[in-house]
């Protein structure tokens, strides 16, 4: 007997609320449609009547969690087009706000991870770490989030030197939590049983669906822009990509936490060898012509094509985030998956939670509807049944 | 295979599909070829090259619609953009979805935001656009024009 499972539609938050259409047997999916395009806003359209400087400001609200993410490849398209170097302060200064970025983009997942599968500590600890990180990045910027550092040629806003020790001050306070975080992760049996295996993208089909970020570097596959095609500072420091090989739901977690490491010391060296001089390349005119901007957001490349012809609006500006690669790969992470798995898959590779939240299950009959928090419950009790079933407290 | 080996090879092996070869920067290349030859050219820069598919971009260029399909080669880190153009009114190409999975969505959202017919698609339903969104009114055409008397979509535009 195959019963529909519909999940969604929309969540304000996230750039791609989605809608999910499972179809069951039993605990088991056989097949998954999704949906996509509820809060469509017209962005591009949007921004082909606004200027550049403008323009930058409507791509920093496309998302509300990675919002440096889409002004740090908007204006590297720009500069494209214009063929010009940013200075060597901006490019630090930049680099400083894209990893602080991807510091609470990855503690926000892995608290609500840790929600879905029951470990509320998790979550409390996770979003507690945030907060700092969150407070660090309204020293530097003045806001939690939408931090308008980003401009065509430079950056707005200068680091002041007297920020810069409690900065760090503050940065180093998290990583013996941090550190208590990842042995709790790793180290727990049941989070083991409950992730490993879950879920699995193999390294073809990442390749196929041309994953990006952590969904495809779990799945072994040696891809980060900041690496690849190295921009801003990211070739002036020391870091290491972080790649897992199983592609499961377990290798994902690990990674990203792994990942927040190597973001607190590309944050850390950056702000001590913050280079002197000018912050801003005084961007005047850009000229006609095309431009291609990449940046490695938290969960994989955006990117950014801007058409220019001479005037001081673009003609064409085509933006990609994401989450539009990755999400697809569901139609290969979720099949022969059960219900009880569907919402830590699903947010696995980092999309919107908020989908998870609408979850509702309808049984054939139409007589049991699920709601979300039915679906999170469903997730939580399975994770208490092994943890009993383990003998594990 | 270093970067200008890459595109001699390129420009050899497809001479005849390959109608102009733009070198931009050291991580740009914008190469334009027939719509007719897409096929083969991205087949053998994503299966054979080993390409990741960034994603494609389509233009309304007043005479014809513009199509790019930007492929970034990440061990030489070299961006090559395919710049294929249609000439309007026959906006038909042929779909690459059924062999590249990550082509899918792009082509069902260039499909009705700009009217291109992708022949061959799996699945050339709605991606974006509402249900009650009227058929044949394309978003990012240069000749669209408002049909929702009711809609504001201007809000904040000076």
């Amino acid at each position: 007997m195959k019963t529909i499972v519909p999940i969604g539609p929309y969540h304000p938050l996230q750039e791609e609320p989605e809608f999910f259409t499972l179809t069951v047997e039993g605990e088991k999916i056989v097949s998954v449609d999704v949906q996509v395009g509820y809060n469509h806003r017209g962005i591009e359209k949007l921004s082909e009547m606004k200027t550049y400087d403008q323009s930058t400001f409507v791509v920093e609200r496309i998302c509300g969690i990675c919002s440096t993410s889409h002004p740090f490849a908007f204006v590297q398209a720009v500069e494209d087009i214009a063929q010009i170097e940013v200075p060597e302060r901006a490019k630090y200064i930049r680099t400083i706000i894209g990893e602080g970025e991807r510091i609470h983009s990855h503690l926000l997942w892995l608290g609500l991870a840790g929600h879905f599968l029951g470990y509320n500590t998790v979550f409390m600890w996770a979003w507690k770490l945030r907060e700092e990180i969150l407070d660090v990045m309204e020293i530097l910027s003045g806001n939690r989030n939408n931090y308008g550092m980003f401009k065509p040629g430079g950056v707005r806003r200068d680091i002041k030197a007297e920020d810069i020790p409690m900065v760090l001050k503050k940065i180093d306070s998290i990583l013996p939590t941090l550190d208590m975080l990842k042995k709790a992760v790793l180290d727990d049996p049941v989070l083991q049983a409950r992730t490993k295996g879950v879920g699995i993208l193999t390294k073809e089909a990442a390749i196929n669906y041309s994953a990006l970020g952590p969904t495809a570097r779990a799945s072994g596959i040696k891809r980060d822009v900041r690496k690849d095609s190295p921009y801003a500072a990211y070739d002036r420091v020391q870091w290491d990509m972080i790649v897992t090989q199983n592609g499961d739901v377990f290798d994902k977690l690990v990674l990203r936490v792994l990942e927040t490491f190597e973001s607190v010391k590309i944050m850390k060296e950056c702000l001590l060898t913050l280079p002197p001089g000018e912050i801003d390349a005084n961007l005047k005119t850009i000229p006609p012509g095309e431009g291609i901007g990449q940046h490695e957001a938290p969960r994989g490349e955006c990117f950014h094509y801007v058409k220019s012809d001479g005037t001081n609006r673009p003609v064409r500006h085509k933006i990609r985030a994401p989450t539009f690669m990755n999400l697809p790969t569901y139609k290969s992470t979720v099949i022969n998956q059960t219900i009880s798995d569907v919402t830590i898959i699903l947010a696995a590779i980092d999309p919107c939670y908020c989908c998870t939240e609408r979850i509702s299950v309808l049984d054939t009959k139409g007589t049991k509807l699920y709601g979300g928090e039915d679906l999170v419950r469903l997730s939580q009790a399975k994770t208490e049944r092994l943890r009993k079933e383990m003998g594990v407290k | 295979m270093t970067r200008d080996e890459i595109l001699k090879d390129l420009k050899n092996r497809f001479k005849d599909d390959i109608i102009e070869v733009v070198d931009r920067s050291a991580k740009r290349v914008y190469v334009e070829i027939k719509p007719e030859s897409l096929k083969k050219v991205v087949l053998f820069i994503f299966k054979d090259l080993g390409a990741r598919f960034n994603i494609a971009s389509g233009m309304d260029d007043r005479d014809h619609m513009e199509i790019l399909y930007h492929f970034i080669l990440e061990e030489i880190n070299l961006l090559v953009s395919l710049r294929v153009k249609l000439k309007k009114p026959n906006l038909e190409i042929e779909s690459l979805a059924p062999t590249i999975e990550a082509v899918n969505w792009i082509e069902r959202e260039i499909n009705e935001m700009l009217g291109i017919n992708f022949i061959g698609h799996p699945d050339l339903r709605r991606l974006l656009l509402p249900e009650n969104w009227p058929q044949g009114v394309y978003p990012l055409r240069r000749d669209y024009k408002e049909w929702d008397p009711t809609a504001i979509r201007d809000r904040g535009v000076s």
